[in-house]
């Protein structure tokens, strides 16, 4: 791999990202999957650095799950989208970020729309008129999430009191990077450093003290695919996508994987599971599999934050192997007690997959 | 005609060479400009050419030969034409040196640029050290450098990179990548008698005589696999050799081959550094970015502009020997046009 | 194991790197005209029986080639030898004799397997 010629690429593909004052809207699903990645976010971004980031609890879903289901039209999906962009015209913001990869893409998706079909633009406007009582502007500037993690990335090493850094032998962690379909491949310019090469999360991983893994099926969509997902009998189908992934990752040893897409590391996480009892095949070693983490727990991790206030049990694949290459200290015990050191219950242990 | 007229020759690849002869024979005086330190054009980075595998650098000898020898030709390389403005009947052209000629006709024989293939950003080229072009295979046929591989077992060979490809900003067929393609992959296996060879094709666009005797030749004698789909991606996997992806359009399947080395056959392109030029002589071109012919069956080296003539790829990709013909039509065309100017 | 009711779709792809096959090699070596094929498709276009069987020659010799012998085997069934694919092959390929070449060839390595 000749380096000098990715970054090359990357130098080609870099997207204006401001500085400060967002207005920030949440994922669907997230909050049930890694509960306190959108938390990490607004705490490290307002809390360690200092920035203005609105969010209001009457923003709803984006529409997204309904729209790639096909359960909902596109105007409906794009009147949802307007509310959104109404509530942030009140908020008196300009700059719009969004948590989830597949709301960043409908939004970019729409305001292209709106660009190439003003009449389309207009209608959405009567519609959310009718129903709303609402008016908007287009955001100014759209950011995902981690497009300001990765603004900031070089910021959250200079706080670090952890780096990707294997204590025991002083090697940079290997990390696989997996980027949400559509953060890029729709729109590769709206993306930092395109979408073939994409630098988002890779920038962090080199800030942060990774070892970046390119391996033949990086650019392999995760598998969920809402449909793939969402039906049972289609269910298949997105495991084999995960299971590709895997088996062309394996001959790397990655020591962990970092996403930047509510659904990719969930897929990533529980298939690896369901491939296990299937197969009775795990990824990681001594019969654990990979750790899969999100952009933001990451940072908190990074950042020396408690990994069970990052909400690290709820993964599927046991983190521990991770924390203890990075040399995180953490109580076993405490891992399964809630808020207050309520006891959560111990979850089954799988029959193939390690757990701890 | 009491005095030898000028003729300007903008480029001295080999169609302003072949042009720049006969203009000579009929006597004129052509003066070739050329960007380059070296006259010749690509044919001075080709190893050998199809369909027979003559030698480049013979053909180029025998193209320049005739014109150093001649007293009547004279060439500035190293140098391109800076301005040019439109008189009565001639051209007045300033050139990067500062030498000023005037000319009473001028020829555009400005040829073609390889596509940059690192803009096909999946295939990897400038980021896997086993993604080679055409051009650099060549080269090293040539001797020069090595391949970044010593021994391959497996090679490819993908057609249409830059070519046939809208999104590229390139519709057209390169029309000679085909041919090259084949005849490479025929070199390059007896070098390496043991590695698979592949080509993946869209089409196989075998147009020439002989052409079609190379390709039987390539699956009967060498046993070059041929596999109709364009490559998708390129990746690398651990031991650093190229895992490559597309589809077998005939068995309806994709497939995946690892690769030790593959070679991306960049198409012909507008040449970048003629924009000035030709936006000062205003010389009509299609969206493709290569010159328009006034009448491409019957007056094929005319642009629509008074005194300009066109030859060669500058007008749409084209083999060695069509250029050549075209420089020779271009001079016959340049001698009835200033016949006609005189009486 | 547990039933989940969906498993691992099975892959479509086809891996070039397992296509080297000594089978291969050797109907090559008794039919060195089978490299010829230029996948015109007019064998299966004049098929008799290609309107009521799965018999096509382009595509038995196109998946012998990619080292799928097991689903280019079984289109051979329904061949009735009669010789016309050879009379329309372009490249003057003698199909029927490859017909007969190709079973016998794959015949001897699945006895082989099988011992």
């Amino acid at each position: 791999m000749i380096y000098e010629g990715k970054k090359k690429i990357w130098s080609e593909y870099q997207k204006e990202i401001p500085d400060d004052h967002y207005f920030y809207v949440r994922s669907c699903i997230r909050q049930n999957f890694f509960p306190a990645s959108e938390k990490m976010f607004l705490e490290i971004v307002r809390n360690r650095l200092g920035r203005d980031f609105h969010e209001t609890e009457h923003h709803t879903t984006c529409g997204g799950i309904a729209y790639h289901s096909d359960a909902i039209p596109q105007e409906t999906v794009m009147t949802i989208i307007a509310r959104q962009f109404a509530l942030m015209t009140e908020a008196g913001y300009e700059n719009y970020v969004a948590s989830c990869i597949t709301s960043f893409g409908l939004y970019t998706e729409t305001i292209e729309s709106w660009k190439h079909f003003p009449d389309l633009e207009a209608k959405i406007r009567e519609h959310l008129w009718k129903t709303c009582r609402k008016e908007f502007k287009v955001p100014k500037y759209l950011a995902h999430a981690s497009d300001i993690i990765y603004k900031y990335r070089n910021l959250i090493a200079s706080k670090a009191r952890y780096k990707l850094i294997n204590v025991k032998t002083g090697k940079p962690l290997r990390v696989v990077e997996h980027i949400g379909c559509h953060y890029a491949k729709m729109f590769p310019s709206k993306g930092v450093g395109g979408a073939e090469y994409p630098y988002v999360l890779a920038g962090m991983i080199e800030s942060w003290g990774g070892e970046i893994i390119d391996y033949p099926e990086r650019r392999h969509c995760c598998g969920f695919g809402f449909r793939q997902y969402l039906i049972k009998a289609n269910r298949g189908y997105s495991m084999s996508n995960t299971h590709k992934k895997f088996e062309s990752m394996e001959p790397f040893k990655p020591d962990m994987i970092i996403t930047n897409c509510p659904g990719c590391p969930y897929f990533l996480d529980r298939w690896q599971y369901v491939i296990s009892e299937l197969e009775g095949k795990t990824y990681g070693e001594n019969g654990y599999g990979i750790p899969v983490f999100t952009y933001e727990e990451v940072a908190g991790l990074v950042l020396g934050y408690d990994p069970w206030d990052l909400g690290l049990q709820m993964h599927q694949v046991a983190v521990e192997p991770l924390l203890d290459k990075m040399g995180i200290q953490y109580d076993p015990s405490m891992k399964y007690k809630g808020n207050e050191g309520r006891d959560l219950g111990m979850p089954e242990m799988p029959h193939f997959l390690k757990c701890c | 005609m009491n005095r030898k007229k000028n003729i300007l020759i903008a480029g001295a690849g080999p169609a302003g060479l072949e042009a720049a002869y006969r203009l000579s024979m009929m006597g004129f005086s052509p003066i070739l400009v050329e960007k380059e330190e070296m006259p010749g054009g690509h044919l001075n980075k080709w190893d050998r050419l199809f369909p027979e595998r003559e030698a480049a650098d013979e053909i180029l000898e025998r193209l320049l030969s005739r014109v150093k020898n001649d007293v009547n030709i004279k060439i500035f390389t190293s140098s391109y034409i800076e301005q040019i403005n439109e008189l009565n009947d001639s051209y007045n052209v300033i050139l990067s040196t500062g030498v000023t000629i005037i000319a009473e006709a001028v020829l555009i024989t400005t040829g073609f640029d390889l596509f940059n293939a690192s803009r096909k950003e999946e295939y990897g080229y400038g980021i896997y050290e086993r993604v080679i072009t055409n051009a650099d295979l060549e080269s090293w046929f040539k001797g020069n450098g090595k391949i970044p591989v010593e021994n391959p077992q497996s090679i490819g060979f993908v057609h249409c990179v830059g070519s046939r490809d809208e999104k590229a900003g390139n519709r057209h067929c390169s029309k000679v990548c085909c041919v090259t393609a084949v005849k490479q992959a025929i070199e390059i296996k007896e070098i390496f008698p043991h590695a698979t060879v592949y080509c993946f094709y869209m089409d196989l666009r075998m147009f020439g005589r002989h052409y079609e005797d190379m390709y039987l030749e390539a699956q009967q004698k060498h046993g070059i696999r041929f596999i109709r789909g364009r490559v998708s991606e390129v990746s690398e996997n651990k031991e650093g050799r190229l895992v490559v992806k597309a589809e077998d359009t005939l068995a309806g399947k994709p497939v995946k081959a690892t690769m030790d080395l593959l070679v991306l056959m960049a198409g012909m392109t507008r040449p970048a550094s003629s924009a000035s030029l030709y936006e000062q002589l205003d010389l009509s071109m299609d969206e493709d970015g290569f010159l328009r012919q006034s009448d491409a069956i019957l007056n094929g080296q005319s642009n629509h502009r008074k005194g300009i003539f066109v030859a060669g790829a500058c007008t749409g990709p084209k083999t060695l020997p069509d250029t050549i013909h075209e420089a020779d039509s271009a001079a016959m065309a340049i001698y009835e046009y200033l016949n006609r100017m005189t009486v | 194991m547990i039933n989940f009711g969906f498993t691992l779709s099975p892959s479509s792809r086809i891996d070039l790197d397992k296509a080297n096959k000594p089978d291969f090699s050797r109907l090559a070596e008794i039919e060195p005209d089978i490299l010829k094929c230029m996948a015109c498709g007019s064998c299966a276009a004049s098929c008799s029986t290609v309107n009521f069987g799965k018999m096509n020659l382009r595509k038995v010799i196109l998946m012998l080639t990619r080292g799928e012998e097991k689903d280019a085997l079984p289109l051979l069934e329904t061949c009735v030898l009669c010789g016309k694919c050879t009379m329309v092959c372009p490249r003057g390929i003698n199909t029927r004799h490859l017909i007969i070449s190709i079973s016998e060839a794959y015949k001897k390595a699945q006895k082989t397997e099988r011992k």
